[in-house]
């Protein structure tokens, strides 16, 4: 059962490298939302004994992170009439090794953290740390609104795989409604996305560095 | 004195194997990619042919080279085979065997890429000075994949000798490690996505723009050394993911020919079903490749104390 975490974990890792090497948007949304359902999986692996809600919390993540944030955010892409390339403020060689450089810093990390002796053998944490940093990368080295946005929701799947460590104790309706937060969060930017394509013709917020009334 | 003269049997049986069936290899790639084409394609044996008709031609000698124009592509060629031999096959081994014999092997591919860049340099052409810059620039991060994928397999197997190395298999990171290898035998041997070896045109092409100038034998030592190379880093990376060393001669001769097959064709269809990428475009792929063999590298270091 470990074993499968563990591979899950470590497509999570590629994907994070995949998110932070590729040069076309849809790519990008296509990995964070593979990651999404690779994570979304994993409650169910970890919960030895079958459980209605555990179950439906993963299916509800997978439905969420695997179909409707990427939907949303291509339509967001479609409706503002997105060029798909993106633009890297960080080049894709610098970010490539800045997230190779944090997942091997996060494995020695954890190996440096004083784990429960059933969290020692396991990818969960290095996993955790190395997603958090490259969501970090792909929010500080992209200019589009919406690669940032991938960023973000790579990084709030690195928390959710530090969550999954207390899975026993965190009930299971917070979990619920993060999800719920973040679904919300995404819609909200695919609209605000629309706007400023709208008003500044861009969606470069490097550009968005004056406040006016 | 009976085993010495089985060992020097073997060594020159060893010595025409990889002479012999190097050749072989571009021949089954440009068969694939004509396959893939609808062609019929070159016949298998046509390197053999171009080889016997470059021996039998004069060299046409600039007047501003130095011996080092012929004394480069020699060098090249008998550094790769060195190399071809120190590389052990499956449970026979290889012909000569040294503790730290892995860097040896490093060395001696790199001896060679030098000395190919000295004899494109000596011509004083323009051309090849920049398909040197450029073969050398793309080697720089080759073989940091190269040496970081050496490093994997030594960590994993706790010796830096290559027969013991390449016993065992690569564990858990063997499908890293061979996705890294295959792309760094693509980039070390100019294969497409980073050089189109068929193509004549100067201002895109990296290794046929060295050899331009050459003719003759020397060129058929390039065009030999080449194939020779092919054939190393096949075996080179069969052997890192399947483990031969377990089985018997036999057995092991065939996997080691199918795992070689299986490359070839797989070049082959690369070849056939890609695009070269823009020159911009390739450091990206040859870090791809070294974080690839990086992550191997990660696994068997920490697969190694879990």
């Amino acid at each position: 059962m470990n074993s499968n975490v563990n591979l899950l974990v470590g497509l999570a890792i590629g994907l994070n490298l995949l998110a932070l090497g590729s040069s076309r948007l849809p790519s990008v949304i296509g990995a964070v939302a593979v990651q999404g359902m690779a994570i979304g999986l994993m409650p169910l692996l970890l919960e030895s004994d079958f459980n209605w809600i555990v179950a439906l919390v993963a299916v509800g993540t997978m439905a969420v992170k695997g179909f409707v944030i990427p939907v949303l955010l291509r339509r967001a892409m479609r409706t503002a009439n997105i060029e798909r390339e993106v633009d890297p403020s960080i080049g894709f060689v610098p970010s490539l090794l800045l997230g190779a450089g944090g997942t091997i810093a996060a494995v020695a990390l954890a190996r440096a953290l004083p784990l429960l002796p059933e969290h020692a053998g396991s990818l969960l944490v290095p996993g955790s740390f190395a997603s958090v940093l490259t969501g970090f990368v792909l929010l500080i080295g992209r200019s589009k609104a919406i690669a940032q946005v991938c960023g973000y929701l790579i990084l709030e799947n690195g928390i959710y795989l530090f969550g999954l460590l207390l899975i026993r104790t965190t009930p299971l309706l917070v979990e619920a409604g993060i999800l719920l937060d973040l679904t919300v969060g995404v819609f909200v930017i695919g609209i605000i996305v629309d706007r400023i394509q709208r008003a500044f013709d861009s969606l470069d917020t490097s550009k968005l560095t004056v406040l006016r009334e | 004195m009976n085993a010495f003269a089985i060992a020097f049997v073997e060594f020159v049986v060893r010595l025409a194997g990889w002479l012999v069936l190097a050749p072989l290899l571009p021949g089954i790639i440009n068969k694939v990619k004509a396959w893939v084409g609808g062609r019929r394609g070159p016949p298998v044996l046509q390197l053999y042919y171009d080889l016997a008709r470059l021996w039998q031609k004069g060299v046409v000698l600039s007047t501003l080279v130095s011996p080092g124009f012929v004394a480069g592509p020699a060098v090249a060629w008998v550094a790769v085979l060195g190399a071809a031999l120190l590389l052990p096959l499956g449970p026979i081994g290889a012909s000569l065997s040294f503790h730290g014999d892995v860097l040896l092997l490093i060395y001696l591919l790199a001896l060679a890429r030098f000395c190919m860049a000295w004899a494109a340099m000596e011509t004083g052409s323009a051309f090849e000075g920049m398909g040197a810059a450029r073969e050398v620039s793309y080697a720089v991060l080759a073989e940091a994949a190269l040496i970081t994928a050496v490093l994997a397999l030594s960590v994993h197997s706790g010796s830096v000798t290559l027969v013991t190395m390449l016993t065992p298999a690569a564990g858990a990171g063997a499908v890293l490690l061979a996705a890294g290898l295959f792309t760094v035998l693509l980039a070390e041997n100019c294969r497409v996505p980073f050089d189109d070896p068929s193509t004549h045109l100067e201002l895109t092409m990296i290794h046929e723009v060295m050899i331009l100038d050459h003719s003759g034998p020397p060129l058929a030592a390039i065009l030999h050394g080449a194939s020779m190379k092919l054939l190393l880093f096949a075996v080179l990376l069969v052997e890192a993911v399947l483990p031969l060393g377990g089985l018997s001669r036999l057995a092991a001769a065939g996997a080691l020919a199918a795992g070689v097959l299986v490359v070839t064709v797989g070049v082959g269809l690369v070849e056939s079903l890609m695009a070269r990428l823009a020159f911009r475009r390739v450091p990206l792929l040859l870090t791809t490749a070294f974080l690839l063999c990086l992550f191997a590298l990660l696994v068997a270091w920490k697969g190694g104390d879990a």
